[in-house]
């Protein structure tokens, strides 16, 4: 397994996460020891073993590609922090 | 005598409204008016709905007029804040969604309405289900009902504190790695998960799909059972729900354990939780023997991986799920020049520490150059736990093992996030396996310094879909022992 280091700085600009300066020190110490602590599983043989997604009997679930009832669309929008008629409204994506 | 009503089971209740004998109003009536007298000492709630409860209750002594048959009749029910409970608050017990209005209701919630039940309010958990003692909660405190200077347990702290206070008949919780059955434990209750699938998540609050599955946390077995049957089975709205029949469970409580193999893990041994623990366990193994079942010694040996597991592969599914929470379409948003800043002073101001530290773990562990030697790893990990249960339930029905490795804790004890951890040792393995499992309580013990004694768990697990064997065992063992009656939750005189 990797060295237990996390580029905190990295993996927060990853995340879209903006940490203090505080954080990324605490952060960077705790997750560090919880890789250390994670690195146990070195010890086991999984060579030769398949990987578990899900338990549990599972199967894709498919259905007709046609409309039906959903939510409200104003009940939705109703939640968004700014909204413009019938959309999300956000800052700008793409510069002028 | 609404003293003794409010200490109903939800059984007993739901039999006294369905006959008549007390109206679903009385019940709700005296219901809020407890939770008013205790609540300030205890933080179950993170909202109270006395309108919804009110108008909930008339709809039920209406439907029970007309002659229909409600298991649930008039139940007071305790919903975690990460289920949606429609045109009310649902928070996740997170700064993000503080002031977020559900548009809709959580499939298991709305079954239990269904059947009845009358929604009391919405409880206290750890941000994101993300932790083991409500602490992580950026809304409110929760105090244990049986001392208030320690934890409830988490993270459906909030559901476990309202049920052990009487607050509410049926808290429902969700459980991803023990969240509802450490809080039982420490709470005095009956907390279960069913299988992976068996309850629908639709309208539950992702944090780690793979893992996350609703469950009851009540005074007695029968209620959970009354519960789950109430709330089990397919779900259109939920991929993962499963398409297998679910057969009732509360037919199948049984008297005795005769005729039932019940594995204790050798791995598992109560020795390393001192001799107060190790006395209570050994005590309850020698009852299961007693009520007629034959213990057997069983092997975990990959169990052990339980914990590193969990923690690289729930953080990962969590740093997946909770990309959604970015300021554009609900919840919190902090205002920016352009939408990248938006997006990382957003989830910076919204979420807490304990949630910022599994987005940027799940990240990493999913990261390019990380992801086979992180979470392919652990995928495979999880692999070899579950094929130790398949072996263990070759050779017997049911397992047996401790719940939690202490009673509830004091608030501020487990400062070092791999310590709070570690609080789900016992209950993570069955969780990666998908296994239904429960904690019942089984004894009392006087932690070093505390003042009272507190609950201890005694967990059961059975093989996948075995619900009716697993409450029906726990209900034999509750029966026998009545360690949940041994002490009163501390309602009066006793202030934090």
């Amino acid at each position: 397994m990797p060295a237990q280091s996390i580029d905190i700085r990295y993996v927060a600009k990853l995340a879209r996460i903006e940490l203090t300066d505080e954080e990324i020190e605490i952060f960077g110490k705790q997750l560090g020891d919880l890789l250390g602590h994670v690195n146990a599983l070195e010890k086991l043989d999984i060579a030769s073993v398949p990987a578990t997604a899900q338990v549990v009997e599972s199967r894709n679930v498919t259905r007709e590609d046609t409309p039906r009832p959903c939510l409200d669309r104003e009940r939705v929008l109703a939640e968004a922090p700014q909204r413009q008629g019938g959309f999300f409204r956000v800052p700008r994506i793409i510069a002028e | 005598m609404p003293e003794e009503r409010i200490k109903q089971s939800a059984a007993e209740t739901a039999n006294d409204v369905r006959s008549r004998r007390i109206s679903a109003v009385e019940v709700a009536e005296e219901t809020l008016a407890h939770v008013g007298a205790v609540e300030g000492r205890l933080g179950s709630y993170l909202t109270v709905l006395p309108d919804l409860a009110r108008a909930h209750a008339m709809h039920v002594d209406q439907r029970v007029a007309s002659g229909e048959d409600l298991p649930l009749a008039g139940v007071p029910l305790a919903v975690k804040d990460n289920m949606c409970l429609e045109t009310t608050r649902t928070t996740c017990g997170s700064k993000i969604l503080e002031h977020w209005i559900a548009p809709y209701t959580a499939t298991a919630v709305a079954r239990l309405l269904e059947a009845g039940a009358v929604p009391i309010g919405k409880t206290n958990c750890d941000e994101f289900a993300m932790g083991s003692s409500c602490e992580n909660s950026a809304l409110g405190v929760t105090r244990n009902p049986y001392d208030p200077d320690r934890v409830p347990g988490g993270s459906s702290g909030g559901s476990a504190a309202a049920v052990a206070a009487y607050e509410a008949a049926i808290g429902l919780g969700s459980d991803t790695g023990g969240s509802i059955r450490e809080p039982g434990a420490f709470c005095n209750l009956v907390g279960f998960k069913p299988t992976y699938g068996r309850v629908s998540r639709y309208g539950l609050v992702a944090f780690a799909s793979s893992l996350d599955q609703i469950g009851p946390l009540t005074r007695t077995v029968e209620d959970a059972a009354l519960t789950y049957d109430a709330m089990a089975g397919y779900d259109a709205m939920d991929a993962t729900s499963i398409a297998r029949p679910v057969e009732p469970t509360a037919a199948a409580l049984r008297e005795d354990l005769r005729g039932l193999r019940i594995g204790i893990v050798r791995e598992f041994d109560s020795k390393a939780l001192g001799d107060d623990l190790d006395g209570i366990y050994r005590a309850a193994y020698g009852d299961l023997e007693r009520l007629g079942a034959q213990l057997v010694e069983v092997s975990l040996p990959t169990a052990d991986y339980g914990v590193p597991t969990y923690y690289l592969i729930a953080p990962a599914e969590a740093s997946s799920n909770l990309a959604r929470f970015d300021g554009v379409r609900y919840g919190l948003r902090v205002e920016a020049a352009d939408v990248r800043t938006m997006y990382d002073k957003t989830r910076a101001a919204g979420f807490g520490p304990e949630v910022k530290r599994r987005i940027l773990i799940g990240t990493h562990a999913l990261s390019s150059g990380y992801y086979d030697a992180y979470y392919v790893r652990a995928q495979k990990a999880r692999t070899l736990i579950a094929g130790d249960f398949d072996r263990a339930f070759a050779r017997c029905d049911l397992i047996a093992c401790p719940a939690t490795s202490c009673p509830a804790f004091r608030f501020a004890a487990k400062s070092d996030p791999y310590s709070m951890y570690l609080m789900d040792y016992y209950t993570i393995p069955m969780s990666l396996a998908g296994l239904p499992a429960l904690s019942v309580p089984c004894g009392w013990s006087t932690p070093e310094g505390g003042n009272f004694p507190m609950p201890i768990g005694l967990q059961l697990c059975a093989p996948l879909f075995a619900e009716r064997l697993l409450l029906g065992a726990a209900h034999a063992y509750e029966r026998a022992t009545q360690h949940a009656l041994a002490r009163a939750p501390l309602l009066e005189g006793v202030q934090a």
